[in-house]
């Protein structure tokens, strides 16, 4: 193998899983070490500056940073991140101060459509640049799906209220309860771009016999959520059936169970596992005595005169074919009827455009989506952008926010008159950690405590009030316990060839048997010399070039603790323990700037 | 030294030996010895050897003397017995162990300090008697605890870290251990565990006095140039005389080995060590020949490590004296006081 660039910014970046995973790429590490150091604040603007919403995201993000923690590779279970950011926001101080000014207006004006995560992000790193931020939206405050979608048992609404306002108060101009009716006429306001960030906000229909008949108890369940938020919808049957099994599905069962439904049950075609919804948030449905019924699939609404009166359901097996594609046969089993004073049918959504014309300039792909550059979001009209799930379908917050970051460079760029499709490479900062001969700037002992479970509000009382939150969220002491489990992985082991003098030293002290001194070869024929089996071949060899011996150091990044004993064991400083700070490019940091860090 | 603890957790796809161990379960405390020391990877040797036998730590007693090198047997085999004795005394305190509990695998555990200087008799007298152990020497030429004098086995003519040059003739103990009769005697070097950790298996195997001189580079005091004991030097002046793997018991032995380069030893116990030759003339078995083939690569400079002499046949000293099997430490008050008429039958024998 050729010896590693570990100068290419995405090298030590994938050593990093969590922030790799996420895709803002928050500085996850480093966030969580300023928690344990009880900096709430800067943990906060850390998660600010990158995912925009942290408090509503450490409630309620699909958490892509969790299944990629090396922590999971090590032992059983990841770092509680996304609690964490929870964390920070829970305890932080006014931060008001930190934010940025309303800057003098550069005479430029952007629309917005819908005000939504994705807008709100794109609003939020323009208005700061002197753009002047227009955002319409159907709903009266901002907040989207996070308001409309959201129950306020798992986001209030005064966490909402806060980090929308932070943006608000940047001086975008907020125009609630005016929904955008024609993109024609929109256009011909003469805003210098727009920004479409409406979101996916129709739910699927399930068109099987007796929908039409039984309309009156059959609801759709984003658009049940939003009427529940709202105020509009207090109250549902006692027998309730909530179709799919998605984190949609799973709002709905726990709504259902709060406003009056006392057999709350929810059905699924597929098995239990394969379901989309998040584990933990299947975990709590079942908390909350929701039972979750799989291989089943819905054949007819059944009803008496227009009153529905339950649905029946064909039984299904999962087969998997020669290439391991799973089809849902039936069973052979006879067919069963469930009874149900009302349905709530959570079984996917989709993006609706029926006000945007024709002759708009943006064009339309076959599925009925706008065609939109998925680097730079522009649709084929240049100066309409798309994001979030208006871009390209149902996907979760997180999402929405990375790519309003990405529009939202595109838009200044344009109107900067640059190329958008140049994008400019992250700011990396890269710097020693060592204080003294054993001595590291971050906390190195690594902490064998097992996950820390976010308490929870006693059920009895949750589930009296649709606007209680469930999650108490971390105490100030479970929130250090769970932050010394992260294993500071943007510490990277950074090794210097010329100074090696083989000893071994590292190769004896490492606790996971990481490091291998060895002839070079293949990829594929290293990885089988190794000291320690190569179990995940997605994670990079770190290979130097030729030492004295002619051998080569290969160190398998897949589970380091990153505890840096290969340094504090090395006699010669050839492993030294090296903080990599890497942040996206937003608009207008173009240019990196030498900006003071937190440690 | 390191202030915090080896991390528990270690690698999910670690192998486990027939035990059902890792080599993770062999180890002891974190060393306190300087980063880069030889005698870390000594340490590292041992573990992974006992490891690969699927020793039982607690049929293992370690035993060393004062210096850097005695320190280590904190560091392996947490779980096993362990006597640090007074300066140069771990021979005979093994001894004595070995005598009342023949039944324990002994290893010991010394410096060149330790062994070529204060403990230069216990060391002949051991290694004389033929006790069954494990002797290691951690051989790195200087006296680190107290800051890098020429030791007993400091080359004549090399020079110390401040540029003075040793003027006195060094003890070659691979030498001193061939001429006083040990049954297993071998030299290796810390930065080679493919050579040191089968050694020190087939050392542990070996039924008899067993000895390794392992030269181990002082990081510190002796790792300069003009030193002979440096990393450097030894791997610019090793002239290994074989390589060898241990097989023992039910595992098949492999013979993928080009024809005529592997010499098959069977040790008492029944375990085999296949010896690959890197030196077609050198024979193991020949302990007047390694003498002599040490001695001259010793003066053109070279450092001749490898599998120098077995004896597969030894006896030890428990054989010596035709002691019982049952370990002294073991048996009842009724076997080793029979009473007045075994006595009078003793006296009687003798009149």
């Amino acid at each position: 193998m050729k010896p590693t660039d570990i100068a290419a910014p995405d090298y030590f970046h994938k050593v990093v899983d969590c922030q790799w995973a996420c895709p803002a790429h928050t500085p996850v590490p480093e966030y969580i070490r300023l928690i344990a150091q009880g900096r709430y604040s800067d943990a906060y603007m850390i998660n600010w500056k990158s995912n925009v919403f942290p408090g509503i995201l450490g409630r309620t993000c699909d958490r892509p940073c969790e299944p990629a923690c090396r922590r999971g590779r090590v032992e059983e279970t990841p770092v509680a991140i996304c609690r964490l950011k929870r964390v920070a926001a829970d305890f932080k101080d006014d931060i008001t101060q930190r934010l940025p000014r309303p800057s003098a207006k550069n005479g430029k004006r952007v629309a917005f459509v819908g005000g939504g995560p994705a807008s709100l992000t794109v609003a939020r790193d323009l208005a700061p640049l002197g753009y002047h931020c227009t955002v319409f939206d159907g709903d009266p405050q901002a907040g989207g799906m996070m308001r409309s979608q959201i129950p306020k048992f798992r986001l209030p609404n005064s966490v909402i209220d806060e980090e929308t306002g932070y943006i608000l108060g940047l001086g975008v101009d907020f125009k609630g309860g005016h929904r955008i009716e024609s993109m024609k006429s929109l256009l011909a306001e003469k805003y210098d771009a727009i920004f479409v960030g409406s979101g996916a906000p129709r739910g699927r229909e399930l068109d099987i016999p007796g929908r039409k008949e039984a309309a009156a108890n059959v609801h759709i369940g984003i658009d049940w959520l939003s009427s529940v938020s709202f105020g509009h919808t207090d109250k549902i049957g006692k027998r309730v059936i909530v179709l799919g099994g998605g984190n949609t599905a799973m709002d709905c069962c726990r709504t259902a169970r709060r406003l009056g439904g006392e057999e709350v049950k929810v059905v699924v075609r597929s098995g239990f596992e394969e379901m989309k919804a998040s584990p933990w948030e299947k975990e709590d449905a079942l908390h909350e005595d929701i039972p979750i019924l799989n291989f089943l699939v819905p054949t007819a609404f059944v009803h008496d005169n227009g009153k529905l009166t339950g649905i029946t359901f064909q039984k299904v097996k999962a087969e998997y074919d020669a290439r391991g594609r799973r089809n849902l046969v039936p069973s052979g089993e006879p067919d069963q009827t469930i009874e149900c004073d009302d349905v709530l049918v959570a079984v996917g959504q989709e993006n609706a455009f029926p006000w945007i014309e024709q002759d708009c300039g943006i064009e339309f792909d076959k599925w009925h989506m706008p065609k939109v550059d998925p680097k730079t979001f522009v649709s084929t009209n240049p100066k309409v952008f798309f994001g979030g799930d208006a871009a390209f379908g149902p996907k979760n917050i997180i999402w929405a926010v990375a790519q309003g970051h990405d529009a939202a460079l595109s838009i200044h760029k344009m109107l900067s008159g640059e190329d958008i499709t140049e994008r400019p490479l992250p700011e990396v900062h890269v710097s020693s950690q060592k204080m003294g001969i054993h001595e590291w700037s971050y906390d190195n002992d690594i902490s064998n405590d097992k996950r820390f479970k976010v308490p929870h509000r006693d059920k009895v009382i949750a589930l009296k009030d649709i606007r209680t939150e469930v999650e108490l969220g971390y105490d100030v002491k479970l929130a250090l316990g769970e932050a010394e489990r992260c294993l500071n992985c943007d510490v990277q082991t950074v090794f210097s060839t010329s100074l090696c003098i083989e000893c071994d030293a590292c190769v004896d002290i490492c606790p996971m048997d990481c490091i291998t001194f060895t002839a070079n070869g293949e990829e594929d024929d290293l990885r089988h010399r190794l000291k320690a089996p190569s179990l995940h071949p997605d994670q990079d060899l770190y290979v130097s070039s030729d030492l004295k011996t002619g051998r080569v150091m290969v160190k398998d990044e897949d589970v380091c603790l990153h505890c840096g004993l290969c340094a504090e064991r090395c006699p010669t400083g050839a492993w030294d323990m090296q903080k990599y700070l890497i942040e996206m490019t937003h608009a207008g940091s173009a240019c990196p700037t030498k900006s003071r860090s937190a440690a | 030294m390191t202030y915090i603890a080896k991390p528990k957790f270690h690698h999910p796809g670690l192998k486990k030996n027939e035990l059902g161990y890792t080599h993770r379960d062999y180890e002891g405390k974190v060393s306190t010895l300087c980063a880069g020391c030889g005698h870390d990877s000594i340490t590292a040797s041992i573990i992974e050897a006992c490891y690969e036998l699927s020793i039982e730590p607690h049929r293992v007693a370690k035993i060393s003397g004062i210096g850097c090198s005695s320190k280590t047997p904190d560091y392996f085999l947490g779980n096993s017995h362990g006597f640090n004795t007074v300066h140069g005394r771990m021979p005979s305190v093994l001894t004595g162990a070995n005598l009342a509990n023949r039944d324990l695998i002994y290893l010991g555990v010394s410096g060149d300090g330790d062994s070529a200087s204060i403990g230069f008799g216990q060391f002949a007298h051991s290694i004389r008697r033929g006790v069954n152990m494990t002797y290691i020497v951690e051989n790195n030429g200087v006296y680190g605890l107290t800051k890098g004098q020429f030791s007993a086995t400091a080359d004549r003519g090399s020079k110390s870290k401040k540029g003075v040059t040793n003027t006195d003739n060094a003890i070659d103990l691979v030498a001193i251990a061939l001429q006083l009769g040990a049954t297993f005697v071998a030299r290796s070097f810390s930065g080679d565990k493919t050579q040191l950790v089968p050694l020190i298996a087939a050392a542990i195997r070996h039924k008899g006095a067993s000895f390794i001189d392992v030269i181990s580079p002082c990081i510190a005091f002796n790792n300069h140039a003009g030193s002979t004991k440096s990393f450097d030097y030894v791997r610019e002046h090793n002239d290994a005389v074989n390589r060898l793997d241990v097989l023992v018991g039910r595992d098949p032995i492999a013979v993928d080995y080009a024809p005529g380069t592997v010499q098959m030893v069977e040790q008492h116990d029944g375990s085999k060590i296949a010896l690959r030759k890197i030196d077609a003339d050198y024979d193991p078995h020949d302990r007047l020949g390694a003498q002599t083939f040490l001695q001259k690569h010793a003066a053109k400079g070279q450092i001749v490590t490898g599998l120098l002499y077995v004896d597969p046949d030894a006896e030890d000293l428990h054989a010596h004296l035709d002691t019982v099997a049952t370990p002294l430490n073991t048996l009842e008050a009724d076997t080793l006081c029979p009473g007045s008429a075994a006595l009078d039958k003793f006296n009687a024998s003798l009149r």
